[in-house]
């Protein structure tokens, strides 16, 4: 097989979770989109391992073990940021992402109702002269 | 293999067009094929994850991809890799994320504010970024060949002796850490006891219910069990729910929105 | 002890008496008086017996360096000769009947311990300008008494008069210390040292490459530092201060101390004929416009002021003829009579509760009311009016004679024109200066109208130090004219007949005169009411000269000036008296030619400041602020949008990489 297959593949995946990444609004979604991407990596480590290890005759099945490892941790981290979104729902009663701007500036347009602004007086240094609905 | 197959033919359809073009010049073997159409399903099934509207969706979705890449590893002869694969990812890690979706009371059916505002921007970088990868990968193993036959490279025998031998310490270490891990999560999910000012933040959450943002929220906000279900914006969800319904029942309590609701049952169920 | 310790502590006891002082002051308010009296007192012991030890021999010298500076060598060094002992011993002596005096004119003034303190200190920086044997350790004497003074004048700071004579003292006198470094610089470095001992080698023989311009740098500084024209204009004004502070600053310290400089650095100047000239016409036109002066104020301190400038004269008129011994003779005996003066001035200020001439000549009795201010404050006035046989007499007569010597070209030190200068102005001012002490004497204790108000007696501590100082005023010159050759150059101080008679002579007219134009006037002075009194008689004596000065201007419509018609000086000076009262518009002079310029020049940059320079500082942190806003839009706190510009922008740098290291 080539291997430009699954590398390709492992591209479009990789770049396909960046997007949900980026893109998506729900906290629960975005840990998706990291799993997506680190199974590309996976995909990668897999093929490049298969190749070595009949081309280059490396006997320490890297790929595979360090995809092993990879699975382990990507559940690890799954069940970490499970937790933390599920504390953040039930402290903010949101998980959105872009809801979560307690490092702003204090401009955001769409954080008029915003419950977390009143928790956070430090944004209120940085607000040039913006009308604050919640104030 | 059956698996994927079903998977496939179910999929295929929808998802011809974005990626089938760029492998033609090569000259295809059987396991590329089946690679290739496997790899397309896979594809479709996690751009499907990453664009629907649908929370609930978005983690079946998932199923599949992981699910194809299964099979990509048999395909590549790493058959451990792919057993576990579909024991973690598929069988716990999915059904996390769903028990996630439900503890957060992620709204089912469409959800208009599935994708954040910057949807372009992050479709404009993975875009470069896929470009960028896909040339630089493809033009650096053009020719590279991986040879199948023989031995399966990822048998569990092979898999196994490798990781017991040489990687027995940082197997280790991965186990501590997965038990940090499981402690962190605890520790993270367990409620905080004077965890009791919240109602004015949340109540003011709820009734300020955006008049800036009029079809941004038609998830209730509920706490401690009680339901103050605002539903501002329940007219503005006009489609009608018809799948996914194993989790979704009409509620009792909302009856009088015709449309679309939240059930009950799930909360319960998260708690 | 060796002489040079007891020297060394000399300075050093009233420095740490000021540093514990001021340490203390707050915590131990039961120390302050101890330790302001002390030290001093202690201080003129050990200076007496420096005086006695050294006795007039050869010079006490000793140096150390504590580390190398550099081309030209500072030394902590002593110099002490038959001056640097005696005068000492009047610094001393004064500091203590001052401080003494003190405890008694500001018991109640809750600003007593710094006040104390400042005393000291100033007392320590003259004794370390009077010990110093090296210029650089003597300018930093000259000019602590600088800052002292500046503190001491100002003591009733919540006068506006006290905050612009402080200022004024201050900016006048460091006026003269700009060139008087520099001439310091200039002297060092011709002489290659700051020794006083090695600058004189190098003076005698012949050593120094610009003596006029050294002279007459160093010469602006003394102006300044001993209220000589044209830079006295201070020195009325400093008035404003507790009155033992104008007593210690114009009898025994600062003042004295730039003549002391003179005598000390006098061959230096003998080196310049232009800077002995220079020198006598700034004695001359001291001594004469002061003594018009005097004769026109109102306020009794500004007419003491007045008349200390003129004595200053005197004293640099009896340098500019190259007589050091009677300069500085003239210094004692000046510094004990006048002390006496300003101390029993301030006795009188607080009996009559004001300090206006023209209010006290319309007291009855006041003369009843403070005996001892009375009596002593004859003697001192005879003294100053040089009548024999006090002690003015005998020291004025040795600068005139000295002057008649050297105008009769008996010496070759000194140019015949400045005797001649100095003789013409001397006699003069000796008229005059008889004159304002008989009007003062007159106005102040034979007022007629309402009894003078009874307060009382006054402190014991402040009859006494009069009687104390009483004593040097009347005996001092008698007794020392015959001594003091042997602790100065050997020249002989005896009066000589002609200058004696011319003097007296003078003296009696100008006193007479006055004494008829009073007659003349006096009927005037009941039918004219005049008066201001202080609000607060049963008030420290302080407090109530603060309140007069403060209501001097308000009451009579200027500081120094009375619109008094009972006034023998305005009968006497006529037109002039106008023009007098007011220093001859020297203040409105230098308002004109240098305050007006330099405030308009300060207007003028703190406009290009302002409006100019500030808009360009703003435009530059316009530019920031604006990109630092728009910058700042980017914080909208929603990670993904930072996530995206990162990855963005990682995707750029591989895709850079790529090509780099493709070469393509």
């Amino acid at each position: 097989m080539h291997l430009a297959y699954p590398a390709v593949l492992a591209a479009l995946l990789f770049c396909t979770g960046l997007y949900g990444v980026l893109a998506r609004r729900n906290a629960i979604l975005v840990l998706m989109s990291v799993e997506l991407m680190l199974n590309a990596v996976n995909l990668n480590l897999v093929a490049f391992d298969v190749w070595l290890s009949k081309a280059a005759e490396e006997t320490l099945h890297s790929g595979q073990a360090l995809t092993l490892f990879t699975i382990a941790i990507a559940a690890a981290e799954i069940g970490i940021g499970l937790a933390i979104v599920l504390a953040v729902h039930r402290n903010r009663g949101t998980a959105d992402i872009d809801k979560l701007r307690d490092t702003a500036e204090g401009h955001g347009p769409e954080d008029t109702d915003d419950d977390a602004r009143t928790a956070e007086p430090a944004a209120e240094t940085g607000r040039t002269g913006k009308a604050e609905a919640t104030a | 293999m059956t698996l994927a197959a079903a998977t496939a033919t179910t999929a295929h359809p929808t998802l011809t067009t974005v990626a089938a073009e760029s492998h033609g010049f090569l000259s295809p073997t059987g396991v590329e094929v089946a690679f290739l159409l496997v790899g397309l399903v896979t594809f479709g099934a996690a751009l499907v994850t990453v664009t629907t509207k649908q929370l609930v969706h978005a983690a079946l979705w998932l199923v599949v991809a992981l699910g194809g890449l299964a099979v990509e590893y048999l395909l590549l002869t790493a058959e451990f890799i792919a057993w576990v694969q579909v024991l973690i990812y598929v069988g716990s890690v999915v059904v996390l994320l769903l028990f996630g979706l439900m503890l957060t009371r992620a709204p089912i059916g469409r959800s208009p504010d599935a994708d954040s505002g910057n949807r372009w921007a992050a479709l404009v970088v993975a875009v470069a970024a896929a470009a960028a990868l896909v040339w630089v990968v493809a033009d650096a193993f053009r020719t590279t060949w991986i040879d199948l036959d023989g031995p399966a490279a990822g048998s569990t025998e092979a898999t196994g002796a490798s990781l017991f031998q040489n990687w027995v310490l940082p197997f280790e270490a991965l186990s501590v850490l997965l038990l940090a891990a499981l402690v962190g999560a605890i520790v993270l999910s367990r409620k905080a006891k004077a965890e009791s000012s919240s109602p004015p933040l949340n109540s003011r959450a709820a009734t300020g219910s955006s008049p800036s943002a009029p079809n941004s929220r038609n998830r209730p906000i509920r706490r401690n069990g009680r339901s103050e279900a605002t539903r501002s914006a329940a007219g503005t969800e006009p489609t009608a729910r018809g799948t996914a319904s194993t989790t979704k029942e009409t509620g009792p309590t909302e009856a009088s929105n015709p449309v679309e609701a939240t059930n009950p049952t799930e909360q319960e169920g998260a708690r | 002890m060796t002489t040079t310790t007891l020297a060394v502590l000399v300075p050093l006891l009233p420095f740490l008496g000021a540093a514990a002082g001021l340490l203390l002051g707050r915590t131990a308010p039961g120390f302050v008086r101890p330790l302001a009296v002390v030290p001093t007192l202690a201080a003129l012991a050990l200076a007496a017996v420096v005086a006695v030890r050294q006795g007039g021999d050869q010079a006490v010298n000793a140096a150390t360096e504590l580390t190398p500076t550099g081309s030209v060598p500072i030394e902590l060094a002593l110099h002490i000769d038959g001056f640097a002992a005696l005068v000492a011993v009047l610094v001393a002596f004064v500091a203590t009947c001052v401080q003494i005096y003190s405890t008694g004119y500001l018991r109640d003034d809750p600003r007593y311990p710094s006040y104390a303190a400042l005393v000291s200190l100033f007392t320590s920086a003259m004794l370390l300008v009077v010990y110093s044997g090296d210029l650089i350790v003597l300018l930093v004497g000259w000019e602590v008494m600088g800052i002292c003074s500046y503190f001491l004048v100002g003591h009733y700071w919540e006068t506006p008069e006290a905050r612009a004579a402080s200022l004024k003292a201050f900016l006048v006198t460091k006026l003269g210390d700009v060139p008087f470094l520099i001439g310091l610089f200039a002297l060092a470095t011709d002489a290659g040292s700051f020794r006083i001992t090695k600058v004189l080698d190098t003076v005698a023989h012949g050593g120094l490459d610009h003596p006029t311009l050294i002279a007459l740098l160093l010469l602006a500084g003394v102006a300044g530092k001993s209220a000589q024209f044209p830079l006295h204009t201070w020195l009325p004004d400093a008035m404003a201060g507790p009155t033992p502070v104008s007593a210690l600053i114009h009898a025994a310290t600062m003042v004295a101390a730039g003549v002391y400089f003179i005598a000390r650095l006098l061959p230096v100047f003998e080196a310049s004929r232009a800077a002995m000239v220079v020198l006598a016409v700034m004695a001359a036109v001291t001594m004469l416009g002061s003594g018009l002066a005097a004769l026109a104020q109102d306020d009794i301190k500004r007419v003491l002021a007045y008349s200390t400038i003129g004595q200053l004269g005197y004293m640099t008129g009896a340098l500019a003829v190259g007589d050091r011994g009677a300069a500085v003779f003239h210094l004692l005996s000046h510094g004990a009579f006048k002390a006496l003066l300003f101390l029993a001035a301030g006795v009188i200020i607080h009996a009559a509760g004001t300090n206006s001439l023209a209010a006290m000549s319309r007291m009855k009795d006041l003369r009843l009311r403070v005996p001892d201010a009375f009596w002593t404050m004859t003697v001192a006035l005879l003294a100053l009016a040089a009548i024999p046989p006090f002690s003015g007499f005998f020291s004025k007569e040795s600068v005139l004679g000295a002057a008649e010597h050297v105008a009769t070209g008996h010496t070759e030190h000194a140019p015949g024109a400045a005797g001649w200068i100095t003789l013409v102005a001397g006699l003069i001012t000796a008229l005059l200066t008889a004159a304002y002490a008989t009007r003062l004497w007159l106005l102040a204790f034979h007022g007629r109208g309402a009894e003078a108000p009874d307060h009382g007696r006054q402190p014991l501590t402040m009859n006494v130090v009069l009687w104390v100082l009483a004593v040097p005023s009347l005996a001092l010159g008698a007794f020392a004219y015959r001594v003091l050759p042997d602790w100065f150059d050997g020249r002989d101080l005896t009066p000589t007949l002609t200058t004696s008679v011319l003097g007296t002579g003078v003296a009696l007219i100008g006193g007479l005169v006055t004494y008829a134009a009073w007659r003349h006037t006096s009927a005037a002075a009941a039918a004219v009411p005049l008066g201001a009194v202080a609000a607060h008689p049963e008030g420290d004596a302080g407090l109530v000269e603060a309140e007069a000065i403060a209501t001097h201007e308000p009451a009579y419509g200027d500081v120094a000036y009375a619109p008094d018609p009972a006034d023998p000086g305005r009968l006497l000076l006529g037109p002039l008296h106008r023009h007098a009262a007011v220093g001859f518009h020297l203040d409105a002079l230098y308002t004109a030619v240098f305050v007006r310029p330099v405030q308009a020049g300060a207007t003028l940059v703190r406009f290009l400041d302002r409006e100019v320079v500030e808009t360009y500082v703003r435009g530059a942190g316009a530019l920031p602020r604006w990109l630092g806003v728009a910058v700042r839009r980017a914080q909208t706190g929603n990670l993904q949008t930072y996530v995206s510009a990162l990855l963005a922008g990682t995707v750029v740098l591989a895709v850079a990489v790529v090509l780099v290291a493709t070469g393509a």
